[in-house]
């Protein structure tokens, strides 16, 4: 199987002050092309400065990074930006949808700064992607018309539109009810059917038992790392939960 | 990012802040407008200057007697007296550049009608004056040179005159009036002229033949001042040389010593006063250009506002492929846009104003196409300089930093 993530003891320290944070503190790790893993742990152990610095928004202070057999360390801002652009997809806890901006533009974001794409192509796509999230009929409403889960999907569409080799995502259901964060779940099964790698970071163990396989940080290293056993299949879950009547 | 994109997501910034995108033009209005104004005014008023002075002939050059380095010497009669008639002839006669002379002498005093009377000024000229004064005569007729000779006690009077002793609107030619008592035989009527540079009413006189003038009114042999109307306005300098020369000769003046006359010429005046117009042009613009530069810092301010307030925009946007470059070009089009659509507006404004102004004091209407180039020119550059800060300050930003940012 295809290396996707190779990470070869890797280290991030903060300077805050006088005060050195050891981050991360020698971690090895690989991702495997059509893997959805989970990274789990207690909070501040680590796994939001690993899933940055897997989306190349923050440079490792030591160690190997091998992203779809590119290595990091050599590049420069403007060659990190075009790999966000074109290789990786991102899902953030509070959405980051730009406001009173429709769903539409805010898919068709990404391909804005990908110059090989033209408009044509360009709207096409961000419609795919929004039909493939299931909304389709929303394409022209803006965030704050939209329910937090409808919003995710938004933004789960404009991390799929520019088609990446990974979906990063941090605790992207940290925000939503259960049945919500189920539903989101399916939209990543979905996915990662269909070949998507995608690594994301929850502290809920039933989400993590949706994934394939679980990564578990503690004080910035890997603590202990396995495969999940019978796997939760979030549509069938949703099936068991009912929708709540108020 | 294309062009139409980064216009798009410009617009649709300043949209979301209507009123403070409209607030923020408005110190570019200003400024461009009163630049604009403030140009146009100048202009206006340098222009409706020089009318004037090329309205009371621009061939014009004139010998008074004393000399220039007067600096605070008392002088005595006979320099006050150093023109004389022939001073005229040998002018006419050896300046190739002078068309016409004429001496002029003048007196004040009350002239009288019947019951009435009126202040006002005799002009003593020889038959040239029409040309040199650039005057026309309305009706009657100018006086001869046999009149001349004769020091016929003939005149022609001015309308504001006419309209003091006989009422506006009538014709007093064929009627005698009294000037100091001496009484003149009307022969014509000065077509009017209205007032000079200097707010002098050029229609309160009488003008008659110098000869009347020196030996029936004022008992003198020699004369007040000379003007002489060059061969075009071109010529003055040269005719200006050539009178000097005459008059020196004509004098006897040694070559060490200094003139006992001043020749002024019009084109003198008029640069004189266009180098003042130039300067309060240049001062007013000046101060409207300030305005412009605080209008633009108000934009350097807004857009500082804008790039914290959007922050996490920018972040996202880096961290889904936007550069540096993208939101470097994404804020600075911001900006442009701001003092473009302010500079066009202020532009508009500032022609306008400059008409009612104009029309208001009565001045040529002058807006400068070069004004309005020059006035968008630097409304793109402020928006350049004053939004690249701001815009190198976004693009600068760390994508984590960013998004993080509360
Ligand atoms: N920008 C920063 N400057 C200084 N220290 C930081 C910074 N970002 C993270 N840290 C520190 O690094 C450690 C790891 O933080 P991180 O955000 O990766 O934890 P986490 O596992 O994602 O926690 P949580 O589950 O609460 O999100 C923490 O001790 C945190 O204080
Ligand atoms: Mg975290």
């Amino acid at each position: 199987m295809k290396k996707l993530i190779e990470i070869i003891s890797l280290k991030k320290d903060y300077y805050v002050g006088e005060v050195t944070v050891h981050a991360l503190r020698g971690v090895d790790m690989v991702v495997n092309e059509g893997e959805f893993v989970a990274i789990m742990g207690a909070s501040g152990s680590g796994k939001s400065t690993m899933l940055n610095i897997i989306g190349c928004l923050d440079k490792p202070t030591e160690g190997e990074y091998i992203l779809d057999g590119i290595g990091i360390s050599s590049l420069t801002k403007n060659d990190l930006s075009n790999l966000r652009n074109r290789k990786l997809g991102f899902v953030f806890q509070t959405y980051n949808l730009l406001p009173r901006t429709t769903a539409l533009d805010n898919v068709e974001l990404p391909l804005l700064y990908n110059k090989t794409v033209k408009t044509k192509e360009r709207v096409e796509r961000a419609k795919a992607a929004l039909e493939s999230v299931g909304l389709a009929d929303r394409m022209h409403h803006k965030p704050n018309q939209l329910s937090g889960g409808q919003q995710q999907r938004v933004a789960i569409a404009r991390s799929l539109v520019n088609d990446p080799v990974v979906i990063l995502a941090d605790e992207a259901t940290g925000n939503l009810d259960t049945r919500t964060s189920y539903e989101i779940m399916a939209l990543f099964q979905e996915l990662n059917s269909k070949g998507k790698t995608i690594v994301f970071v929850t502290h809920e163990p039933d989400i993590a038992k949706c994934a394939t396989r679980n990564i578990i940080f503690k004080d910035g290293l890997i603590l202990r790392e396995s495969p999940v056993k019978d796997r939760s299949m979030a549509t069938e879950i949703l099936a068991t939960i009912p929708i709540e009547a108020d | 990012m294309n062009i139409k994109n980064l216009l798009k997501i410009a617009m649709n910034a300043l949209l979301r802040n209507k009123l403070r995108a409209f607030l923020t033009m408005l110190g570019i209005i200003i400024g461009v407008a009163s630049v604009i104004a403030m140009l146009g005014i100048g202009q206006g008023s340098k222009l409706s200057i020089q009318q004037q002075i090329a309205g009371m002939g621009l061939n014009l050059v004139t010998v008074v007697p004393g000399s220039q380095q007067r600096g605070g010497v008392q002088f005595g009669a006979s320099t006050m007296q150093s023109l004389k008639e022939a001073d005229v002839a040998a002018i006419l006669s050896d300046c190739p550049s002078v068309q016409f002379a004429t001496p002029e002498v003048r007196g004040n005093g009350q002239v009288v009608f019947g019951p009435l009377n009126w202040p006002t000024s005799l002009y003593g000229e020889n038959e040239s004056y029409l040309q040199i004064r650039e005057r026309t005569v309305e009706s009657g007729r100018m006086f001869t040179a046999g009149e001349l000779t004769s020091a016929a006690k003939v005149c022609l009077i001015g309308k504001t005159v006419i309209d003091n002793l006989f009422g506006p609107g009538s014709d007093p030619v064929g009627q005698v009036i009294r000037f100091k008592k001496i009484p003149f035989l009307v022969i014509g009527v000065l077509a009017p002229k209205g007032l000079n540079t200097f707010g002098q009413d050029q229609d309160d006189l009488l003008l008659a033949p110098y000869t009347t003038v020196q030996k029936r009114v004022l008992a003198i042999t020699w004369v007040q001042s000379i003007y002489t109307s060059a061969v075009d306005s071109k010529s003055t300098d040269d005719a200006a040389a050539q009178i000097t020369e005459t008059v020196r000769r004509q004098h006897k003046i040694k070559a060490s010593d200094p003139d006992d006359f001043s020749i002024r010429n019009q084109a003198e005046l008029l640069s004189t006063f266009s180098s003042v117009s130039n300067i309060l042009t240049i001062l007013l613009g000046a101060i409207a250009g300030i305005s412009l530069l605080v209008g633009g810092i108000g934009i350097m301010n807004i857009m500082y506002v804008s790039v914290t307030e959007r922050t996490r925009e920018i972040g996202l946007r880096m961290a889904i492929g936007g550069k540096g470059f993208d939101i470097l070009l994404q804020f600075l089009t911001e900006s442009i846009l701001l003092s473009i659509t302010g500079g066009i507006i202020g532009i508009l404004l500032g022609i306008g104003a400059s008409k009612i102004i104009g029309s208001a004091m009565s001045w040529p209407i002058v807006v400068l196409p070069s004004s309005e180039i020059l006035s968008f020119a630097v409304c793109t550059v402020i928006g350049v300089f004053f939004g690249w800060y701001p815009a190198r300050k976004a693009a600068s930003l760390d994508p984590i930093d960013a998004l993080r940012y509360e």
